[in-house]
């Protein structure tokens, strides 16, 4: 940035040659405006909204959703700290909503456990694990509830846990984790561990016959199924700029892109967004229950 | 979902006759769901204690209390095969395999020929084969749990990674039992657990691709049976017993004992070499086709890096082991007399020398006018590259012998008691990082991460800009080796004789190598190949994305520096006090 404005000085300065009309600027002062333009006072935080509906088919939610915000600012830099999940359950006799809500309470207690230190003791201590092995336990935390809580059911999870500048996404299922950037960009984060998804990348179905494919709902990996689960965790840097959203299938199997982007950049706020979106996808028939989370960084 | 007891038959109270009891718990809260659960149970049961075969258990007994069903079945002395696929250090024979594939296709013939209906086993997998003392396999755990898992969805039964497509759609078959064995097989030879792996990409691996030891009419027989349509596979559990007994004759599997690993290549002849008067264990440098190196002669050394020949050495009063850095025209080191060197690179006439209060062993790096380096005083410090002023020094409260890393407008650096530090320009703490014991490796840096070593047996995935781990990799036992980042990979070795390759994004590990001794030196990175020496004399060259050996070389003496590989010639020193040249 500093090179890039001494650069164009100088070609300007090379530019005009004697006729220059005003003197270039010295190095401090360049540093001085750079360093105006940066407020510095300001605390970095998250702000984060959430929309969940049955939708219009159904009569059970199996959806469920988390939210959980942190702003702990003070003499020492502050970290902001977030928790997100969203799960949509599934299963006979009822159980789809137990498994959802059992793994997002589930997750959330866990990682709340590992930071409690961080977050609430006097010093503050850094959990023992990595974030993504805390991700990872949380999964297969919840996986061990759901198989005793609620057998033969399973849960999709799309969990965000955002510490400082990363975001760690564990995920396993069909829900989804996006990126929207204000250019318009929708960039999907997680890969879906559907059938047709499968059938689609080994090349035995193509984009067209992906969207018609009869059993788009059938899940290869779920929470509560199967013995070991395989979570995909990973982490990024959280995108500044952007919001990263949360969605059940109720959303993103209903709502196209651009009418998601539509329904972000027009809303005042976030909370209106989430609205806005749920309605979106009620409009257009509802077909299945519906959550999604947005969260932005501010600062 | 259930447990099972070994039990003790009563009904022969003078003799021991051991029994094996399954339990399955009934947790269905439908009353009515529950009693179809319990008759559709003892149906199976019935059915169950109808087959006669010797790969499958007898059924005793069976009965019902309360929730719980229970089944009581001969007791079997033995070990099933994914415990025998973990407990194996390195591949399990072709032969051995293939004996106990054609055992499977057996029993799984006699339970689809059934009359009236075939029996579907539905759950082929490692786990739900018993190989008894005897060697000879029995297939456990009949679907009959399945009664048990109420409410799952037709579509999700079986076990990912061996079940096949159909299986999801909820169609059970003889050919998906086949598919499922395929896999069995795929597995046990090449020790990659399809639960790991995405479903259906077994194509992507073959198995001599991962196990080399395989036979090719092997793999061809296994592709067939993990072909993705039902009518490209065999067409009974008979035909692919066929075909397995075809490749056993083919490559005389059934009667070989054991098949001596192959060792590639050896005999590298080095280009040159070069005696030094005593160990070489730091890294050489390469710098306008000249190679620099540290001794502990005490000596540092300029050689022509093309051929070998003496330039000149510059005496210091203590060993180098520090890597020299050449930086306009001057190379920097330290050297275990406390002191940081600055001498020319041309004549080895010395320019200035820098004082600190204990012997160097870590490297200089040099960044934005100044140079960066640890000392066993405990402090890492700034040199003026131009005025040879210290600039600043931060207390490390340890020995510093890790190598500085600067990426991100940071200096990374570790210490002897296991801080991992971050320092700004300025000599201000950004964050710390607290290992359970020393940290002597240098990192590797991107934008987003650090990737560090520990003698506490870790490799640490730390986010860049604040220090929080986001993931740690464990090794065999502690590093002092620096990981090298190539694509989304990280290579690096450990003192449990191993070189390791983690995907940098989740931790999880690509491949190991292993070698004869600890691995101190850290790995170098060239074309598609990465270069690492060992304890054990060796100097390895192994295809980075395999992890496969290309060559090595023999040194006779312990490496424990790095490779520096520069036009297609790799160099490296050994404790024999030589440095060697050799073709990449």
């Amino acid at each position: 940035m500093l090179d890039a404005l001494r650069r164009f000085i100088a070609r300007l300065a090379g530019k005009s040659g004697d006729r220059a009309t005003t003197a270039p600027l010295s190095e401090k002062q360049i540093e001085s405006i750079v360093e105006q333009q940066e407020s510095r006072h300001e605390i970095q935080q998250l702000v984060a909204a959430t929309g969940q509906s049955v939708g219009k088919q159904r009569e059970h939610n199996e959806d469920s959703v988390l939210a959980i915000t942190a702003t702990l600012a003070g003499m020492h830099n502050n970290v902001p700290f977030g928790l997100y999940i969203v799960a949509d359950g599934m299963g006979g006799h009822q159980y789809g909503e137990v498994a959802s809500n059992a793994a997002v309470r589930i997750m959330a207690g866990l990682v709340l456990r590992k930071f409690h230190s961080y977050l609430f003791a006097v010093p503050t201590q850094q959990p023992d694990d990595s974030l993504q092995e805390i991700m990872g336990e949380a999964i297969r935390d919840a996986h061990r509830t759901v198989q005793k809580d609620a057998p033969g059911s399973g849960t999709t999870v799309t969990a965000a846990l955002v510490l400082g500048q990363q975001v760690t996404i564990g995920h396993v299922g069909d829900s989804r984790a996006y990126s929207v950037h204000p250019s318009g960009r929708i960039e999907q984060l997680t890969q879906d561990h559907s059938l047709v998804r499968r059938l689609e990348e080994l090349g035995h179905l193509n984009k067209e016959e992906a969207a018609t494919y009869p059993h788009r709902n059938v899940l290869i990996r779920a929470v509560g199924q199967g013995e070991a689960i395989d979570a995909d965790v990973f982490t990024i840097p959280f995108p500044h700029g952007s919001t990263l959203m949360l969605c059940t299938d109720g959303l993103w199997g209903v709502v196209p892109d651009e009418a998601i982007y539509r329904s972000l950049v027009e809303a005042p706020n976030l909370q209106r967004a989430c609205n806005n979106l749920v309605t979106a996808a009620n409009i257009a028939g509802g077909p299945d229950n519906i959550s999604v989370v947005l969260v932005q960084m501010i600062g | 979902m259930g447990s099972v007891y070994r039990a003790r038959d009563l009904h022969f109270p003078n003799i021991t006759k051991l029994v094996a009891v399954k339990e399955m718990i009934n947790t269905a809260p439908d009353p009515l769901v529950r009693q179809t659960i319990v008759v559709n149970f003892e149906r199976e049961a019935n059915l169950l204690a109808t087959l006669a075969h010797p790969s499958i258990p007898r059924i005793y007994d069976y009965f019902t209390q309360e929730d719980r069903s229970y089944l009581v079945l001969e007791f079997i002395h033995g070990k099933d095969l994914e415990a025998i696929i973990n407990d194996t250090g390195g591949f399990l024979a072709e032969e051995q395999v293939l004996a106990w594939a054609i055992q499977l296709c057996d029993v799984l013939s006699f339970l689809h020929d059934h009359k009236p209906d075939p029996i579907i086993f539905r759950d082929m997998k490692p786990s739900n084969v018993m190989i008894d003392t005897d060697g000879d396999i029995k297939l456990v755990d009949f679907g009959i749990a399945r009664t048990f898992q109420v409410g799952q969805r037709g579509t999700m039964i079986g076990t990912e990674g061996y079940s096949p497509p159909e299986q999801y759609r909820g169609e059970a078959t003889p050919s998906a039992d086949l598919y499922a064995l395929g896999a069995t097989i795929h597995h046990a030879l090449t020790r990659r657990d399809p639960r790991m792996e995405p479903p259906f990409s077994f194509a992507e691996r073959p198995a001599r691709r991962i196990n080399s030891h395989v036979s090719a009419e092997l793999e061809a027989a296994i592709n067939t049976a993990l072909s993705y349509n039902p009518s490209d596979r065999y067409p009974s559990a008979e035909a692919m017993k066929e075909a397995l007994m075809g490749v056993a004759r083919k490559t005389g599997a059934l009667s070989k004992v054991r098949v001596a690993p192959v060792s590639p290549a050896g005999g590298i002849k080095p280009i040159w070499s070069f005696k030094c008067e005593d160990e070489i264990r730091g890294t050489p440098q390469i710098a306008q086709g000249m190679l620099y190196v540290g001794c502990y002669d005490n000596n540092l050394y300029a050689l022509n890096a093309g051929d070998g020949n003496f330039q000149w050495k510059y005496p210091t009063e203590g060993g180098v082991v520090s890597r020299p850095f050449v930086y306009e025209g001057n190379v920097f080191f330290g050297s275990e007399d406390q002191r940081l060197h600055v001498i020319s690179s041309r004549s080895g006439k010395v320019l200035w020398t820098y004082y600190t209060e204990g012997p160097i062993h870590s490297s200089p790096r040099i960044a934005e006018g100044h140079v960066f380096f640890g000392s066993d005083d405990g402090f890492l410090h700034a040199v003026n590259v131009n005025s040879s002023r210290c600039a600043w020094k931060f207390d490390g409260g340890d020995k510093v012998r890790s190598t500085p890393m600067i990426a991100n407008e940071l200096i990374y650096v570790g210490t002897e008691s296991g801080e991992f530090l971050a320092v700004d320009y300025r000599g201000d703490l950004k964050w710390r990082f607290h290992a359970k014991r020393a940290i002597t490796s240098s990192p590797a840096a991107s934008a987003q991460a650090v990737y560090v070593t520990s003698l506490d047996g870790m490799l640490y995935c730390l986010g860049a800009l604040d220090g929080w781990a986001v993931w740690r990799f464990r090794l065999g036992k502690g590093s002092v080796s620096s990981p090298a980042l190539v694509e989304n990979l990280l290579i690096v070795g450990a003192a449990d004789g191993f070189i390791y390759c983690v995907e940098v994004q989740t931790g999880r590990e690509v491949w190991r190598f292993r070698t004869e001794h600890q691995v101190s030196s850290s790995p170098a990175v060239y074309r598609d190949a990465v270069y690492c020496g060992s304890v054990d004399g060796s100097l390895y060259c192994l295809e980075y994305r395999t992890g496969r050996l290309r060559w090595k070389f023999e040194a006779g003496a312990a490496i424990t520096g790095s490779a520096v590989v520069f036009d297609d010639i790799v160099y490296v020193g050994a404790t024999n006090h030589h440095i060697y040249a050799l073709l990449a």
